[in-house]
């Protein structure tokens, strides 16, 4: 019998029901209004009233209006057919909607049950297996989906049938498995797991060791994220957020993109829907599309389900994980998470943390943050979720909550500065202020030695340090003035100025130069790296600033050539004759 | 809104606020309008038979015997052609005596378009204005706000914007507008003999504050209307989302709810959100498109309300007048229209994106020239030429006051550049220079 509740009270979408029986903390619930389902989930019980949080809007309402208590969490539906697919924060998809406005209890469902596809077992009947064992395999898109022992399955399990290769429907029985009492359990191709706990079915989760490539030189050279790694970037607005995560969306090495569109633009989600289905992933040929599943809550989408959202994105990112894939996982904006949070603990009079956000603002940030990582699954295949959040902290300043509380659970923080921001410098990744730890992991150092060259790691920091005395140096300048300096000074800010306009920048707009895979960064940052150690006779420092101009436009210009074309050896060769001008041998 | 036969009357108030009275009162639905002593009021929480009003007009002089009427359906607006050339109030009623709206009536506030059903925003409204159509070009379906401090001629700039633009529907929603402001819109308008298309929801400085909370979703549901049902483009023009914000926060405060930002409601961003998602551009040609105002304290975006606001907004836009030629000009540096690259070298000439970039990289230079002048430093001879240039493209380009085309725009910036500029300097991709640098 499920719990039954009646609405007692309403403040905005806080909606206080009267039960008559059990109810669990973070409990589903529909709130029928005549005959319209309004879902909602349980924040708080006091006595026989539970507080729950609605994820509509709540016009129309009553005193009296009859609630259904579900027995169960918010859960996603996990099965093949989840790449490629848009869905609202509670995992409802967007395309099966009727009409050109989102109503209110139009839930549709996740997945595509009438269709059919291609199963392979990979077990033998007889064979022993835990949750997240693989069962079977389909074929989705370009990616071997893998049917897996339910994760909710706790202990051993004997597979006592498993059906033939063959057409299947999702909720057609593939296996049967028996547990250690006996009992017989049927398996099908969808199962489902609450978004609110990490799904734990692998073996071990080591430190990541390896980096993810994105095409973006002042991420992959000068900062980069390991492979189930996580990393964020707050910025203030107008500074390239979006615009650097669609890049990553579009160039980033993973298997699967999932993108959160949490509380931001529609048109931003708009621009996904449009492009990735024309554009192609360089990896595989297949358009990006393909690999792509888009999470949105757009910033005018009910509040709570704005929570709700970046939680099924990371369900959805660590079931694929479990198949030995690499996910990357993208949520714009973790801000507006923590503002849906700060929404509802303020209907719910709690208390206020620093800026009215909750006191658990930090440790939800950091548990949810955890969930990324690269694991050694049972079988020994590995598989990764790599989480890069973006904050938006109120007014840039970096001292919030959220963007403290990020801090400490993130591994790496892209600065974005209003100041490179202004001047134009995109992306505007301050090359200063941003770090990434796992820089500092020697297997990640040795990783990049191996796999880039030898002396790689040693070389990005070289070129931190020239930024570092460039800036430096230019701070001087501007204080006595250009004629106040010695010459040296100017040579070492311009320096530092070639490092900046042709390896920080980077036009995301340029079919080219968008995305610069790590060998021809490589190239690039060891070419700018023999010019900043070569030593050029000036005469004063007009000459030194016209002529570091034009090795910058050259460089520049190669990068906007196709990387070892006719066309880029050219500029190179032009680059040469400008250098051998003022050599000093 | 008349009252019915047989509906219950409430007489007792169990307590009043300054914005909010509340009563017992059963079978009351959430949002839903009331009737108090004459006034309109919305139900914005009820606790079991207890049910807290908003009341629109203010609580001066309500009693605590005031009559309530509950009316069962949240506020709506009669839409239908009949909209079109007239103004109306912060409740959708005709002023200056006009007739009532043949229509159908529509709950205001209404639901968001699903993101699916939404067209990516590819055509470019031009202004003439270079500020705006070199350096920040305008798309239909989006929604970019003025940030501007209130001395600054913003109300004249949107209406410039408005009637250039060529959309079949202009809306005009004002909060908090100042007498004179809105006999200006209603003046330009008529003089320009576009009345037809026009319709303004006003709310004026001489009325409640929190009347104003009614004006954009008003003026949003009449945009729905015509870019759904008559496929139309339509411009919203939103003056001033500040004192919008700030109507917000009188009734946060008056409801006891803990503050955030500036003392403003923790939901801003949201509630803010709701209004400026309205911008859309549907696939068959319909679209809505916000021009908002928000008025700075001291050129101050950290604020909360610029902030959630540049958040939210595909851009922003910043008047300064330029202390070198005297005139009003966009701020190239601090501006920013975010579905700029959805049009320009696209809908507008190949070298616009190229150009725009090393103009206002230009500019840029000159404004470190002039520091460096104002700190008693030596100029370059580049920082000379660059302080020209910078002359130059402030008064033919970015003055509000020039009016041209995006090609004689583009032209104009080529021939600055060649005037002032070496070719390695401008630092523009070869095969444009070749094609366009003047010789």
């Amino acid at each position: 019998m499920k719990t039954q509740g009646k609405v007692t009270g309403i403040v905005s979408n806080l909606v206080i029901v009267e039960v008559n029986g059990p109810v669990a903390q973070n409990e589903i619930c529909y709130i029928d209004l005549a005959g319209t389902k309004l879902m909602a989930e349980v924040i708080k019980v006091i006595g026989k009233l539970a507080y729950v949080q609605v994820f509509e809007s709540t016009r129309g309402l009553r005193v009296g209006t009859p609630v259904e208590f579900q027995g169960h969490m918010l859960e996603v539906t996990l099965g093949p057919g989840l790449l490629s697919k848009n869905y609202d924060g509670l995992q409802h998809d967007l395309s099966k909607m009727k009409g050109i406005f989102l109503q209110r209890g139009d839930y549709t469902d996740a997945l595509d049950f009438d269709s059919e596809w291609d199963f392979t077992p990979l077990v033998e009947p007889g064979a022993h297996v835990i949750a997240a064992d693989w069962l079977g395999e389909v074929p989705e898109n370009w990616v071997k989906h893998k049917i897996m022992v339910p994760f909710t399955f706790d202990g051993k399990y004997t597979v006592k049938s498993i059906v033939p290769a063959g057409k299947y429907k999702l909720t057609d029985t593939i296996a049967v498995l028996v547990d250690s009492n006996g009992n017989e359990h049927k398996v099908t191709m969808v199962q489902k797991w609450p978004v609110k706990k990490a799904i734990t079915a692998y073996k071990e989760k080591p430190r990541p060791f390896k980096i993810m490539e994105t095409g973006v030189r002042v991420i992959d050279t000068l900062n980069p994220i390991a492979e189930g790694g996580t990393g964020f970037i707050p910025g203030p607005f107008g500074c390239g957020k979006t615009v650097l995560q669609h890049a990553l969306s579009k160039q980033a090495n993973a298997d699967m993109i999932i993108m959160a569109a949490c509380g931001e633009r529609a048109n931003e989600v708009v621009e996904i829907f449009t492009e990735f289905p024309h554009l192609d992933d360089p990896r595989t040929g297949r358009k990006l599309m393909e690999r792509t599943t888009i999470i949105c809550n757009t910033s005018n989408m009910p509040v709570a389900a704005r929570e709700a959202s970046v939680y099924t994105a990371m369900t959805i990112g660590e079931y694929y994980r479990s198949m030995g894939l690499k996910v990357l996982l993208l949520a714009d904006s973790t801000s507006r998470w923590a503002q849906a949070l700060r929404e509802m603990s303020n209907r719910l009079e709690e208390l206020p943390g620093p800026d009215a956000f909750p006191m658990d603002l930090p440790a939800i940030i950091a548990n949810f943050y955890a969930r990324a990582g690269f694991v050694y699954l049972n079988n020994g295949n590995t598989g990764s979720v790599t989480f890069i959040g973006t904050v938006s902290p109120a007014g840039g300043n970096l001292k919030e909550p959220v963007t403290e509380s990020t801090k400490k659970a993130a591994r790496c923080f892209y600065a974005l500065s209003q100041q490179r921001a202004d001047s134009k410098r995109y992306p505007a990744i301050d090359p200063m202020d941003s770090y990434s730890k796992y820089l500092e992991y020697p297997e990640i150092q040795e990783y990049l030695n191996k796999n880039i060259s030898p002396d790689w790691v040693k070389m990005v920091m070289k070129a931190k340090n020239i930024i570092q005395r460039g800036r430096e140096a230019y701070e001087q300048i501007n204080i006595l003035g250009d004629d106040g300096v010695p010459l040296d000074y100017h040579d070492r800010y311009w320096k530092a100025e070639i490092i900046d306009f042709v390896i920080l920048q980077q036009d995301a707009f340029d079919k080219i130069d968008s995305n610069s895979p790590l060998e021809r960064q490589r190239y690039m940052l060891e070419k700018v790296m023999s010019i900043c150690d070569t030593n050029f006779h000036f005469d004063g420092f007009e000459q030194c600033s016209s002529y570091y101009k034009r090795i910058i436009n050259v460089l520049k210009q190669m990068n906007y050539s196709n990387f070892k074309s006719e066309e880029f050896y050219n500029y190179e060769k032009e680059l040469e004759t400008i250098l051998n001008e003022r050599r000093v041998q | 809104m008349e009252i019915k036969a047989f509906q219950r009357i409430y007489t007792q108030l169990t307590g009043i606020t300054k914005a909010t009275v509340s009563l017992r009162a059963q079978g009351v639905a959430n949002e839903e309008l009331a009737m108090v002593h004459g006034r309109l009021a919305q139900v914005v929480k009820i606790m079991g038979d207890m049910v807290t009003l908003q009341v629109f007009s203010g609580t001066e002089g309500i009693p605590t015997n005031a009559e309530v009427v509950f009316f069962g359906e949240p506020p709506k607006l009669k839409v239908g052609d009949d909209l079109a050339g007239r103004f109306f109030d912060a409740y959708g009623r005709p002023m200056f005596g006009d007739s009532e709206v043949e229509g159908e009536p529509r709950e205001i506030g209404g639901p968001s378009v699903n993101p699916l059903r939404r067209k990516q925003p590819s055509e470019l409204i031009a202004t003439g204005i270079a500020g705006i159509d070199l350096n920040n070009t305008l798309v239909t379906g989006q929604k970019i706000p003025f940030f501007a401090d209130p001395d600054q001629p913003f109300n004249q700039v949107m209406a410039m914007v408005a009637l250039r633009a060529q959309a079949d529907k202009i809306i005009l929603g004002g909060m908090g507008l100042s007498n004179d402001d809105f006999l200006f819109f209603k003046n330009v308008f008529e003089n320009a003999g576009a009345l037809d298309r026009i319709i303004s929801f006003v709310n004026t400085t001489e009325q409640p504050p929190v009347e104003r909370l009614l004006v954009p979703d008003m003026a949003l549901t009449a945009a729905e209307y015509f870019a759904v049902e008559k496929k139309e483009k339509v411009l919203v023009l939103l003056t001033d989302m500040t004192l919008y914000a700030d109507a917000l926060s009188i009734v946060s405060n008056r409801m006891d709810q803990i503050p955030s930002k500036d003392s403003m409601p923790g939901s801003l961003y949201s509630d803010l959100a709701k209004i400026y998602e309205k911008a859309v551009q549907f696939p068959d040609g319909g679209s809505i498109t916000i021009i908002a105002v928000t008025t700075l304290s001291g050129g101050d975006i950290t604020h909360a309300i610029p902030d959630n606001t540049g958040y939210i907004t595909e851009g922003q836009l910043f008047l300064r007048t330029d202390s070198d030629t005297g005139k009003v000009i966009v701020d190239p540096f601090r501006s920013l229209s975010r579905l700029k690259q959805l049009v320009i070298g696209k809908k507008t000439r190949e070298d616009h994106p190229q150009v725009m970039n090393a103009a206002v990289r230009l500019y840029a230079d000159a404004a470190n020239a002039k520091t460096k002048l104002e700190n008693g430093f030596d100029l370059t001879e580049y920082d000379e030429r660059a302080l020209k240039f910078a002359h130059d493209y402030s008064e033919k380009l970015l003055a509000i006051d020039v009016n041209i085309e995006v090609d004689t725009m583009l032209d104009t910036a080529w021939q600055l550049f060649a005037k002032y500029f070496s070719k390695t300097e401008v630092a523009i991709k070869n095969e444009l220079v070749q094609k366009y640098w003047p010789n």
